[in-house]
């Protein structure tokens, strides 16, 4: 049983962690892309133009209703295949890319992550009390100064619990990468399967690890909810 | 134009892709629907101990993906073939579609169990206080205050839900379930014809928008005592 | 006065002691309530008097002591009620009236008061349907029936609750400070049926802050101080004559 999860030529334990690594270097890179379009996409959605408006709900709509893995097969052929078609377009005589998977994992999942974000973010700047925005108006704080100096930064604390969640949701959805043929936890393990013919034990070893990711993930988050409370009274 | 021509073309398997979707996502909610009830009161009532393996039970779904529990059962279950055959049970693990639904029901069955527990838990004391005071039965008490306060308040949460398991849905595919999923990928496959995958949006869409104004007039039919509050005199 | 026998008394409680942790509230507290009896339970917040009330119909379940309801004693075992069925058939006989009102806020009004009837006591929908409408028309809510609670003010609330617990036809009603949550322009409305009540024989165990009810409509005063029965007789002679401090004391406090 312990020979199957070994280290080396002999056990399965090195191809799993370098799935497992795969599959952390997924989430980690998507999430700063994902906030980056999050903030982006929550900042059309309080535009005071109706336009802007109408794109940012438009969008946080049409990704929260599709399912993460159609999104990701649209990005990872579709995306492919505007690419080929427009480096063909400027560079004639250079062959077809390939569109890496952990990229197409990348641009899918921050753009997934990014809806849910924009949504978290909205929210917590809502929930900036009015009192405090109208004693900032009242000190003669222009807009601007009152979204930088009172809005922003206390944003971080209205937000965390929503984006703990998201976090979660996104460490689970690398899962769909290895449906791409992109070399993660999950696929590494259908790899051992293959050989092993033990798919209930290695699937349920997977299983665990995601578990115990999922429940670092939420320790590491009250920790951090704590911080960000910090001088916040509770009620 | 070739838009169309790609719908023309294709709308009998899509449309009975939509048809598993439905049968997946309602079989799915409708069994974890059933048991969510006692094992929410259960949550919210019962004592530490018994409460340990339902909380156990929980974390590990919220904590794997589902694409994983989906490959824990339907490949996971082929490592007992001998022991499922002996129990009769090996026709049911064999097909793809049954595994599905009995993933994505257990699966529901925990985010129903949580979300219905929070309703409960929200009921006003003063309303059970006075039903027992009347002399009703402890099972009376839940029949006619207890459940029909807590659904009230769960219903769009249960909403939410259901639709996160529409989406999840389309994982089925990854195990050779032809839902819209499934179809889109077979017909994208053979045909190289990317405006599928727009099609494929637009009924997940289409799904979710129908889905949503059904739960809304139900949630108004739920809420009617809540409509038109005119409190005077209460503190 | 009538003579003093336990089998009259349709309510009796002896020797009631409730603590809450190390903290004990009530410290050993009587009462007998016979048939037309209409007793206040005063007292200071804190003193014990709601804990008090609670305990005759277990909504708390008293450390220790008995209640006996129509001479049928009513079962504790090691602080757990011994047959919940006994203490179910109890309740429905003694009916209550919440501070809070605590009208069911998913169901009408003439719902409200149908429920115990058909669901508790089974009877036919029909029947109870007539004596919904009949208690309703009493409280002068006749015309407000398909209405739902929130649709209703403080005032309207209370007598709603006031001909839900009627609706059981109980031996006796406890109100638990039925005013206190009122504005005060509507407390007469909810005071007014109270003495309606009273007048007409029913057998009531009221805590209250209403000087002028435990004073001109109860036949009994009880006042609790620090958990104990200090003072307890006919309104007329301790609102006139108090015998101990603290009652004398809490009514100069009042007024």
């Amino acid at each position: 049983m312990f020979e199957l999860f070994s280290y080396g030529p002999l056990g399965w334990g090195d191809e799993i962690l370098s799935g497992l690594w795969v599959t952390l270097r997924l989430a980690v890179t998507t999430l700063p892309v994902g906030l980056l379009i999050g903030f982006a996409v929550a900042g059309l959605s309080l535009s005071h133009n109706r336009g802007l408006r109408a794109l940012g709900v438009g969008y946080t709509t049409l990704m929260r209703g599709l399912p993460e893995i159609l999104t990701l097969f649209i990005v990872y052929n579709g995306v492919g295949l505007l690419l080929n078609r427009g480096l063909a377009a400027v560079f004639p005589d250079a062959g077809p890319v390939e569109f890496s998977p952990f990229a197409a994992g990348v641009v899918a999942l921050a753009m997934v992550f990014a809806a849910f974000a924009a949504e978290v973010l909205r929210g917590a700047f809502l929930a900036v009390p009015e009192g405090q925005i109208m004693a900032g108006r009242a000190i003669g704080m222009t807009p601007r100064q009152i979204f930088w100096r009172i809005k922003l930064p206390q944003l971080w604390r209205f937000a965390l619990p929503g984006m703990g969640n998201l976090w979660l949701n996104l460490l689970k959805d690398t899962a769909l990468v290895s449906v791409i043929a992109l070399d993660d936890l999950m696929r590494a393990t259908k790899v051992a399967v293959g050989v092993t013919k033990q798919p209930f034990t290695f699937y349920l070893v997977a299983c665990l690890i995601y578990w115990l990711l999922c429940v670092v993930s939420e320790l590491g988050m009250a920790k951090l909810e704590q911080r960000a409370n910090r001088g916040v009274r509770r009620a | 134009m070739a838009l169309i021509d790609t719908l023309v073309q294709n709308w009998p398997k899509l449309l009975d892709g939509v048809g598993t979707t439905l049968a997946l996502t309602g079989m799915g909610a409708l069994i974890a629907a059933i048991a969510a009830p006692p094992l929410a009161l259960l949550r919210a009532q019962g004592s530490a101990l018994a409460q340990a393996p339902l909380r156990v039970y929980i974390s590990f779904i919220r904590g794997t993906p589902i694409l994983a529990q989906l490959f824990l059962v339907f490949y996971g279950s082929g490592q007992f073939r001998v022991e499922l055959q002996s129990l009769g049970l090996w026709t049911f693990f064999r097909d793809p579609f049954n595994c599905a639904v009995l993933v994505f029901a257990i699966n529901s069955c925990a985010y129903q169990t949580e979300i219905l527990r929070g309703g409960i838990q929200a009921v006003a004391p003063g309303e059970i206080e006075a039903g027992r005071a009347i002399g009703m039965s402890r099972l009376m008490v839940l029949r006619r205050i207890v459940f029909p306060h807590a659904y009230r308040i769960a219903w769009p949460a249960l909403g939410n839900e259901i639709i996160l398991l529409m989406k999840a849905s389309a994982l089925a595919s990854v195990v050779t379930v032809f839902d819209l999923m499934g179809r889109t990928r077979q017909i994208f496959s053979r045909s190289f014809d990317f405006s599928v995958y727009f099609w494929a949006a637009a009924l997940y869409l289409a799904m979710t928008v129908c889905f949503v104004v059904l739960w809304r007039l139900a949630e108004r039919r739920l809420s009617r005592h809540m409509t038109g509050q005119t409190p005077q005199g209460v503190q | 006065m009538q003579p003093q026998s336990s089998h009259d008394a349709v309510l009796k409680a002896q020797n009631i002691h409730k603590s809450f942790g190390t903290h004990e509230v009530l410290k050993g507290i009587s009462l007998d309530a016979r048939n037309h009896d209409v007793i206040s339970i005063l007292g200071s917040s804190g003193s014990g008097k709601s804990t008090f009330l609670r305990c005759l119909n277990f909504l708390e379940i008293p450390t220790s002591g008995q209640v006996t309801v129509h001479g049928e004693e009513i079962v504790v075992r090691n602080g757990r009620p011994g047959d919940p069925r006994q203490i179910e058939r109890m309740r429905q006989r003694l009916g209550m009236v919440f501070q809070q009102f605590n009208l069911w806020s998913h169901r009408t009004v003439l719902e409200n008061v149908m429920e115990g009837p058909v669901q508790v006591k089974r009877r036919p929908r029909a029947e109870a349907r007539d004596q919904a409408e009949a208690l309703l028309a009493r409280v002068g809510l006749a015309e407000r029936m398909h209405m739902y609670p929130s649709q209703l003010s403080g005032g309207q609330q209370q007598r709603v609750a006031i001909a839900r617990a009627l609706a059981m036809e109980p031996d006796a009603i406890l109100f638990d400070e039925p005013t206190s949550a009122l504005d005060p322009e509507l407390v007469g409305e909810v005071l007014k049926v109270m003495q309606d009540l009273a007048a007409e024989g029913r057998t009531m165990i009221v805590v209250t802050h209403e000087m002028s009810f435990a004073r001109e409509v109860s036949t009994e005063v009880v006042f609790l101080h620090q958990g104990r029965i200090a003072e307890q007789g006919p309104p007329d002679k301790l609102f006139n004559h108090p015998d101990s401090e603290s009652f004398a004391r809490f009514i100069s406090n009042i007024r």
